[in-house]
């Protein structure tokens, strides 16, 4: 099992409701988030082309956030799903400095924090809280080893790309371009 | 023209200042363990060569101060941790893949290590330790007498003293690791591109090595062995500054996240903190005095160690600075 997520470029509006949904669903303080809207310009006007992304931990399969943690705290779940465990977590702040998507934050409780495809949701069937409530239902999120998935369909049908591939982490999240 | 925009995110206040997590902890327990593991490094390599007598500062007397030095080192690692209950939890693991597992255990071989190491010169540092009026100081005539008192103590110091050679070996190479490590926490982070060149290792190790003869040199009072150490010192900074210049041959050939990197040092914000305060104040000016002083004009030895010392210092909180705002996106 190899959780993924695909998200359409083209049809995210930008609109943050993934934001709000992941803040609500995961008790994160306010004035903290573990996804966020990138609006990327690109081009040079009157020739401009735009971007939205919904960006969050890509669940990289080489995680060096994981392989530089001291203690463990941060390790790999079944399916690929990257997490903290928080009574593990010292603070050093080394996996955030190993993130080349600035994917983590230190909670002001100390620990360190970051998405987890909302792990609690994954095992009971349901999907992240961010893919059930995006308005134009463009991310798509399931199992990259099941080709009737959503996700390998979506990555079937249409061209897509990696944040910072050069980075050589192996990210999993999809963007459909 | 390419732009860039975040209309959430990285817009939410509390996260940004936040990604910068090290500040100047992680610069001093870098500069404090570089000088540990230099100094360590220098008692083990003179005792291994016979040299006790001719260098007495760099076997016994500077060594005083590693103990203090991985201390507060580590006291200032425990600092910049945000999560402090649960520190005992880096002594659960030993994770060979994370470099700050291996240099929290590395640290806590070491410290006993150089315990054990200048314990061996306490009689002799007590005994020639004088008040003001030259006479012995009360708290030193307690401690021996109590050091008379305890015999099992002086008998372990014998015992220790028979096998301080197993001890320099051991302080060579934890000393070097030690030193190597210091760069390695920086480098092993491919997500800023600064740091992540190999080159670190070394450059810390070197700077550690050099930062120790300074202070050795420092508290010297032999004439000899000043320039036997001032003169490895002027090797130290010669290879330091071929690394220094490898290193920014390195970024301006590889790609444009490490390129990006390198402009800070090149005309970005950097650029006078490094060349002038590093490179200048820390390498080249006191290389100039120290070549001086050996040519035999009278210079206090103590400013160019200052300047080693401080050069050293800042390396480290601008390494560690500038470190952290390079990166691969936005
Ligand atoms: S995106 Fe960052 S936090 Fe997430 S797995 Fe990759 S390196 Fe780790
Ligand atoms: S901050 Fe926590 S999760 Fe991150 S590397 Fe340190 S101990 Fe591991």
């Amino acid at each position: 099992m190899r959780y993924a997520m695909a998200i359409d470029t083209k049809k995210c509006v930008g609109c943050s409701d993934c934001v709000v949904a992941c803040q609500t669903e995961n008790d994160v303080p306010i004035g903290f988030c573990r996804d966020w809207i990138v609006e990327v310009m690109d081009g040079s006007y009157p020739n401009l082309e735009m971007e939205l992304r919904s960006e969050r931990c890509n669940h990289c399969d080489n995680a060096p956030c994981v392989r530089c943690c001291p203690t463990g705290a941060s390790h790999i779940e079944e399916g690929g799903v990257v997490k903290v465990k928080k009574h593990r977590c010292i603070g050093c702040g080394a996996c955030i400095q190993s993130c080349p998507y600035d994917a983590r934050y230190s909670h002001p409780e100390g620990y360190v924090d970051k998405c987890t495809f909302c792990y609690h949701r994954l095992v009971k069937g349901e999907k992240p809280a961010c893919v059930s409530v995006c308005p134009t239902k463009c991310m798509y999120f399931g199992d990259l080893d099941d080709e009737n998935s959503d996700v390998s369909i979506a990555l079937r049908n249409r061209k897509h790309k990696v944040l910072a591939p050069e980075a050589g982490t192996k990210p999993h999240i999809f963007y459909l371009i | 023209m390419k732009e860039e925009l975040f209309v959430s995110g990285r817009a939410i206040p509390n996260i940004d200042p936040y990604l910068n997590i090290w500040h100047w902890q992680i610069p001093v327990y870098l500069f404090l363990g570089g000088l540990a593991a230099g100094l360590l490094f220098f008692a083990a390599l003179y005792t291994l060569l016979g040299k006790e007598k001719q260098m007495p500062t760099a076997v016994k007397w500077a060594t005083f101060l590693v103990p203090p030095a991985l201390v507060l080192g580590l006291l200032s690692l425990f600092l910049d941790l945000k999560h402090k209950m649960f520190f005992w939890q880096l002594y659960t693991v030993i994770r060979l893949e994370s470099p700050m597992s291996w240099g929290a255990w590395t640290l806590l071989i070491i410290t006993p290590i150089s315990i054990l190491w200048s314990m061996m010169f306490l009689r002799e540092l007590l005994e020639a330790w004088k008040g003001k009026d030259g006479k012995p100081a009360p708290m030193a005539v307690w401690s021996l007498k109590f050091l008379e008192k305890n015999q099992w103590i002086e008998q372990f110091i014998q015992w220790l003293v028979k096998y301080r050679k197993v001890l320099a070996w051991l302080m060579i190479y934890y000393g070097l690791i030690l030193g190597i490590y210091t760069g390695i926490l920086l480098s092993a982070f491919n997500a800023r591109p600064l740091w992540n060149t190999s080159l670190l290792g070394p450059l810390f190790l070197v700077s550690g090595l050099s930062t120790a003869a300074a202070t050795i040199m420092w508290m010297s009072k032999d004439h000899l062995e000043r320039s036997t150490i001032s003169r490895i010192d002027l090797m130290l900074i010669g290879i330091e500054l071929f690394l220094i210049v490898h290193l920014f041959m390195g970024f301006l050939a590889s790609s444009a996240v490490q390129i990006e990197a390198a402009s800070l040092f090149l005309g970005g914000p950097y650029t006078v903190m490094f060349w002038v305060f590093v490179v200048f104040m820390g390498l080249i000016l006191p290389a100039i005095l120290e070549t001086l002083e050996l040519l035999g004009y009278k210079i206090p030895v103590m400013i160019p160690a200052i300047l080693i010392l401080f050069g050293g210092l800042v390396f480290r909180f601008v390494m560690v600075e500038a470190g952290q705002i390079t990166r691969y996106l936005y």
